[in-house]
C-alpha cells in the first residue's frame, strides 16, 4: 500500500487512514454497541410482533425489520463518526494539526466522509451477519441495497462533517443527535410501513429524507417499497449534493474553524 | 518563486469586532534568521502568527513563506512552515511516532521520512517515549512532542509560539540547544517568547509590537545599545550629588546611585564630578543592558 500512493494523494489517505485507525482503536465503542443494539431491538421487536404484524404479503415481520434497522444503523453510525471526530478535535485544540497542513478543502472532506462510509458499512455489515441467525434475508436488487446503504452512510456522513464544524460544546452536539437525528431515524419507517399510519403522517413522513433511504434499503431485499426506489435513490442522491456543496463552502470560507 | 525573504509581511490589517488587532505590520525576516517578536499581552503577537500559519484570515495586506502567499498559494507556504501552537494540544487517540508519522503524512511524507522521524525524536529526547502515547506524556514531554510534530515534515521556516510557557530549566536548555542546531543547518526560527534573555541570548534581530503595531525592529545588539546603553550603580553615601551628574541618576535608594549611561566614556565623566566634590565611592558596579530595559522603555510596564 506504501508505495502506490504518492506525495500527491499521501495527505488525504494519511488524513483517511488517521480517521479509520481512530474508530478502530475504539471498536468496542464504534461498533460493536450499535451492533449488540440493534440485535437488542430485533430479538425484543421480532418475538413481540411477530405474529401480530405483517407489513408485506409474504414477508415475515423479523425480516422485514432487518434492513430497516441495519439502515438506521448505518445512518446512525456514519453521522457519529464524522461529527465525533470534528468536535472532539475541536473542543481538545488538536484539529489545528490539520488545519495548519497544506491539505485542501476538498481533501479534507474526502477523507471524513470516506471515513464515515467505511464505519457505517462495517457496523450495517456486522449487523446483517448478526441477523442471519434469526431469519433467511433474499435480496431481491443488491445493486439497490449497496446503493442505498452508500448514499445513505455518505448523506449522513456528510450531515457529521456540518455538525461536527457548527457545534462548539458536546452538548449542542449531544442536542443535534437527540433532538435531529433520532426522531428522523425513529420516523422513517425503521419499524412499519408508513401506509399503516394516517394520511397527515404519511405526509409528514415524506418530508423525512430517512423514510427514503430506509424504503430504498428495504427495496434492496423484497423488492417491494412504499415509494419508487428510483424515486427514492433520486432523491438521497440530490440530498447528498446539496449537502457536500453546503459543506465544501463551510470549509472553503473556513466557517468556525478559521477566523 | 522562491524569494530570498523567509517571511514577508505587508500592510497586515486584522479586527476582530471593535478591536484593532493589527494595525498595518511591515516586516521581512531573511532566511536562516532566528528571529524573536516580543510584546505585551495582547499586542497582537499570536494574530500576527495565526495570519501567517493560515488560522487566521487578515482583513487587509500579504504574508508570503520564501515568495508564496499564505492565502492564495496556501498549500506551498504551508508546505515550507512548521508552527508550534502556544497551547498544550495533543491527540489521545495515537502515540508519539504514529502522531509524527500522521503529521508527515499530511504533508505527502511517507516512510521516506522515518529516519527523520528518528532524528527529532533523539534531538528532543523524545526516542524512549515514542510508544507512549500522547495521553500518558508529562506536560514537558507533551511539549516537546508539540515541537517534534511541527518538525516532521522538515519545514525550512520554524515559527515557535511562546514555546518555553511553563517549562522547567533544564528542558528549556535542551529545547534551545536543539533548535539552535537546526538554526545551524539552515532552518529559519521565528520566536514568540516572554522569557526575554532567551531571545536575547538566542535571536539576531528583535522585533517588538505594541498595540498591533512593531515600535522597534533591529539587531538585539543594536536595539540594547540604542535604547539601553549600561547602568552604573555607585554606592556613596548619604551625599548631595553635582548638580551637572543629576540629571543621569535612573534610580536612588539608601546611599546607592544607580546612573544610565550612553556610552563608556560617561563613566569617566561621573568619576570626575564626584572626585570635584570630594565624594568617595565605596562600591562600583557596572551593568549591561539587557532587552527587559529596550522592552520596557519602549513599551511600558504593561506585563
Amino acid at each position: 500500500m506504501k508505495n502506490i500512493i504518492n506525495s500527491q494523494w499521501r495527505g488525504p489517505w494519511t488524513l483517511l487512514k488517521k480517521e479509520l485507525v481512530r474508530f478502530w482503536r475504539v471498536a468496542f465503542q464504534t461498533v460493536a454497541a450499535p451492533v449488540i443494539t440493534a440485535l437488542l431491538y430485533l430479538l425484543i421487536f421480532s418475538h413481540v410482533l411477530e405474529s401480530h404484524v405483517q407489513v408485506y404479503d409474504g414477508v415475515p415481520y423479523t425480516a422485514f425489520l432487518i434492513p430497516g434497522l441495519i439502515m438506521m444503523s448505518v445512518l446512525q453510525n456514519a453521522f457519529a463518526n464524522s461529527s465525533s471526530s470534528i468536535i472532539q478535535s475541536k473542543v481538545m485544540g488538536n484539529i489545528v494539526f490539520v488545519l495548519l497542513t497544506p491539505l485542501t478543502h476538498m481533501q479534507f472532506f474526502s477523507a471524513f466522509l470516506i471515513a464515515a462510509i467505511i464505519r457505517g458499512l462495517v457496523v450495517g455489515l456486522c449487523i446483517y451477519l448478526g441477523a442471519m441467525w434469526f431469519v433467511d434475508l433474499q435480496m431481491a436488487h443488491p445493486v439497490y441495497i449497496f446503493a442505498f446503504a452508500l448514499l445513505g452512510s455518505a448523506l449522513l456522513g456528510t450531515f457529521g462533517i456540518i455538525a461536527g464544524i457548527w457545534a462548539d460544546r458536546f452538548d449542542q452536539m449531544a442536542a443535534f443527535q437527540n433532538f435531529v437525528i433520532m426522531p428522523l431515524s425513529f420516523l422513517s419507517g425503521v419499524f412499519y410501513s408508513i401506509h399503516s399510519l394516517p394520511p397527515f403522517w404519511q405526509k409528514v413522513s415524506q418530508l423525512n429524507p430517512f423514510f427514503y433511504m430506509i424504503d430504498g434499503f428495504r427495496y434492496g431485499f423484497f423488492g417491494k417499497g412504499d415509494v419508487s426506489p428510483l424515486i427514492s435513490l433520486s432523491i438521497v442522491g440530490v440530498s447528498f449534493l446539496l449537502l457536500a456543496w453546503i459543506t465544501l463552502k463551510m470549509l472553503k470560507s473556513g466557517y468556525k474553524l478559521r477566523t | 518563486m522562491q524569494s530570498s525573504h523567509a517571511v514577508t509581511i505587508a500592510g497586515v490589517h486584522k479586527h476582530f469586532g471593535s478591536l484593532h488587532a493589527l494595525r498595518g505590520v511591515d516586516l521581512h525576516i531573511e532566511q536562516g534568521e532566528f528571529f524573536a517578536l516580543l510584546g505585551p499581552n495582547g499586542a497582537g503577537k499570536s494574530t500576527l502568527i495565526n495570519i501567517l500559519a493560515g488560522l487566521i484570515k487578515p482583513d487587509a495586506g500579504n504574508i508570503a513563506v520564501m515568495g508564496h502567499d499564505v492565502v492564495t498559494q496556501y498549500r506551498r507556504a504551508r508546505q515550507l512552515l512548521g508552527v508550534v501552537p502556544q497551547e498544550l494540544v495533543f491527540d489521545p487517540f495515537f502515540n508519539v511516532r504514529e502522531m509524527l508519522r500522521f503529521q508527515a503524512g499530511y504533508f505527502g511524507r511517507g516512510p521516506e521520512n522515518d529516519v527523520w522521524v528518528d532524528e527529532i525524536l533523539e534531538g528532543l529526547g523524545l526516542a524512549d517515549k515514542a510508544s507512549t502515547n500522547m495521553r500518558k506524556l508529562s506536560g514537558g514531554m507533551k511539549r516537546r512532542a508539540l515541537i517534534a510534530q511541527a518538525l516532521a515534515h522538515r519545514p525550512p521556516v520554524i515559527v515557535l509560539d511562546e514555546p518555553t510557557a511553563g517549562v522547567d530549566v533544564e528542558l528549556r536548555q535542551m529545547l534551545w540547544e536543539f533548535i539552535k542546531k537546526l538554526n545551524r543547518e539552515g532552518h529559519t526560527i521565528i520566536l514568540t517568547t516572554h522569557y526575554l534573555e532567551e531571545a536575547e541570548a538566542l535571536c539576531h534581530r528583535v522585533a517588538m509590537m505594541k498595540a498591533g503595531q512593531i515600535v522597534a525592529l533591529d539587531s538585539t545588539a543594536n536595539l540594547l545599545n540604542k535604547f539601553a546603553g549600561k547602568s552604573l550603580r555607585l554606592t556613596l553615601g548619604e551625599v548631595v550629588l553635582p548638580i551637572e551628574i543629576q540629571d543621569l541618576v535612573r534610580h536612588q535608594e539608601a546611599g546607592i546611585f544607580t546612573f544610565a549611561l550612553s556610552d563608556m566614556a560617561q563613566i569617566e565623566f561621573v568619576l570626575a564630578a564626584l572626585r570635584s566634590q570630594n565624594i568617595k565611592v565605596i562600591d562600583m558596579q557596572l551593568n549591561e543592558a539587557d532587552l527587559e530595559d529596550v522592552f520596557l522603555s519602549l513599551v511600558g510596564k504593561t506585563e
